[in-house]
């Protein structure tokens, strides 16, 4: 799975937690949860939605490798090659 | 026959628009299933039917206000059903199409897209073909066939209309919401609260250690899927403990109190477009933790998405608010009437705990009541506050 495509599910389970965000206003090398504002509980969905979509587990010690976008992208591309 | 009437949603609401029907005459209907949308200040929430039956007639029509109380359909609850209903027949494909051999027999009910939808009116496996081929979402689309089955005419006029207006059907999250009304209402609601309930506050410091210990073992242990957040741990012990004071757990209604069957916790979401809802899970000191979060994960992400559902709205019996992610470290919060008690939740924080003598750090919550007067005093309040913290004690039994 290329990059440009881990992006674009990254940004649709962001899309289902957060649908009135603007995900281009977002800047990728931030704190999502500095950014826009979602909780723990939209948190959790968001990487549940990952792993539904892309099959893998995502250990609870790794969650904060997922903070921000391009920290997410770099580690699900990671966990693929992995997997 | 029955009356459905406009449920309110809340103590504040006064009316709602029928944004649309999921159910036409003829249909039969269990309590519990999704029959309507309305739109309120707080969104647009599904409404679901309180009794069981078949509908005889809608009252009112889409796009009507209609106000709190107000009939909205005739139910019929006999399980009687009429003469045309019976003599109905199975909805046979749109005469000009041909039907291919490897298809399903018209007669057969076809499953809607969503599994989660109630009773779909017929759809012929033709007409589900030609939806699928043109991105046609079928829950929009009036059957003309007989007895009221989606035929692959109806589909194609259904595509038609989707092209010609200006914007794609707009999905029901996507409605806009009038905040300023959104925030008129609350502001009602809190104005109502602080002028009638006789508020008192207690507060309490409770030790996380073994819970969030307790926590991070468990959740090392699970899939993803099955996580559990530290606010369900504390959820739960809301619960556990409202059934040893129950004074906490249900309605001023009428100049007295009124203590609620079920324990159904409203949990306080702030929208990131501005307002607050509250909406509830039921019977929360029934499930466990696995269940509880199931419901919570769910809820939070239909508060985010405009699927809110009537019983989840109305049936709220407690509240807890959280505002411990947002840094705050206590919150004495407005009691939600016709609610008595409001219960809040601040950040995690390592403070110095003194225990047998010595010195340690553990991480800490502050813990706060809000509870009306007139149904609680200080002592039940703060009974009610330390069967929390020491429910919280033993996290596996929640």
């Amino acid at each position: 799975m290329t990059e440009t495509e881990i992006r674009e599910i990254v940004r649709q389970a962001l899309s289902n937690v957060a649908p009135e965000v603007n995900l281009d206003a977002i800047n990728p090398e931030k704190d999502l949860r500095d950014q826009i504002d979602i909780d723990s509980v939209d948190f959790l969905n968001f990487v549940i939605g990952l792993h539904k979509e892309l099959k893998v587990d995502i250990p609870d010690a790794d969650l904060p490798k997922l903070a921000s976008l391009n920290s997410c992208i770099g580690y699900l591309a990671s966990r693929l090659k992995q997997a | 026959m029955s009356e459905f009437r406009m449920p309110s949603l809340g103590a504040d609401m006064e009316s709602g628009i029928l944004v649309d029907w999921r159910i036409k005459p003829g249909d039969t209907v269990k309590r519990g299933d999704i029959v309507a949308e309305v739109e309120t200040e707080k969104g647009v929430i599904e409404v679901e039917i309180f009794e069981s039956g078949i509908i005889d007639s809608l009252v009112v029509q889409p796009g009507q206000k209609v106000p709190v109380g107000a009939t909205l359909a005739i139910l019929r609850t006999d399980g009687k059903r009429t003469e045309a209903e019976t003599a109905a027949k199975p909805a046979p494909a749109a005469p000009e199409m041909k039907v291919p051999a490897d298809e399903e027999p018209p007669s057969k009910i076809t499953e809607a897209p969503l599994a989660t939808e109630p009773p779909r009116p017929r759809i012929s496996p033709l007409a589900r073909k030609r939806a699928e081929a043109l991105g046609v979402d079928l829950a929009g689309v009036v059957g003309t066939g007989e007895a009221g089955s989606v035929t692959a005419a109806d589909v194609e006029r259904a595509a038609e209309q989707i092209k010609r207006s200006a914007e794609p059907a707009p999905k029901v999250s996507q409605k806009a919401i009038d905040y300023t009304a959104m925030r008129r209402v609350i502001a009602a609601a809190m104005a109502r609260s602080k002028r009638e309930i006789p508020h008192y506050y207690l507060a309490s410091t409770l030790d996380m250690r073994r819970a969030l210990d307790w926590l991070s073992v468990e959740n090392a242990k699970r899939p993803v899927t099955r996580r559990l957040l530290y606010s369900a741990l504390l959820l739960r012990a809301v619960a556990l403990a409202a059934r040893e004071i129950p004074e906490v757990n249900g309605f001023w209604i009428n100049e007295a109190f009124k203590p609620a069957d079920g324990i159904h916790v409203g949990i306080a979401i702030s929208l990131r477009q501005g307002g607050l809802i509250n909406p509830a899970i039921h019977d929360v000191d029934k499930k466990n933790l696995d269940a509880l979060m199931e419901d919570m994960l769910d809820l939070v992400n239909r508060a985010r998405t405009g699927h809110l559902r009537s019983s989840e709205l109305a049936d709220g019996t407690i509240t807890v608010t959280n505002l411990g992610e947002q840094g705050v470290e206590s919150v004495f919060g407005v009691i939600y009437p016709p609610q008595v008690a409001l219960i809040g939740f601040g950040k995690i924080i390592e403070r110095p705990v003194a225990q047998g003598g010595m010195l340690g750090v553990r991480p800490t919550i502050k813990t706060t009541l809000a509870a009306d007067h007139r149904v609680s005093d200080g002592h039940r309040g703060g009974r009610f506050l330390l069967a929390i913290d020491r429910l919280l004690q033993e996290p596996e039994k929640l």
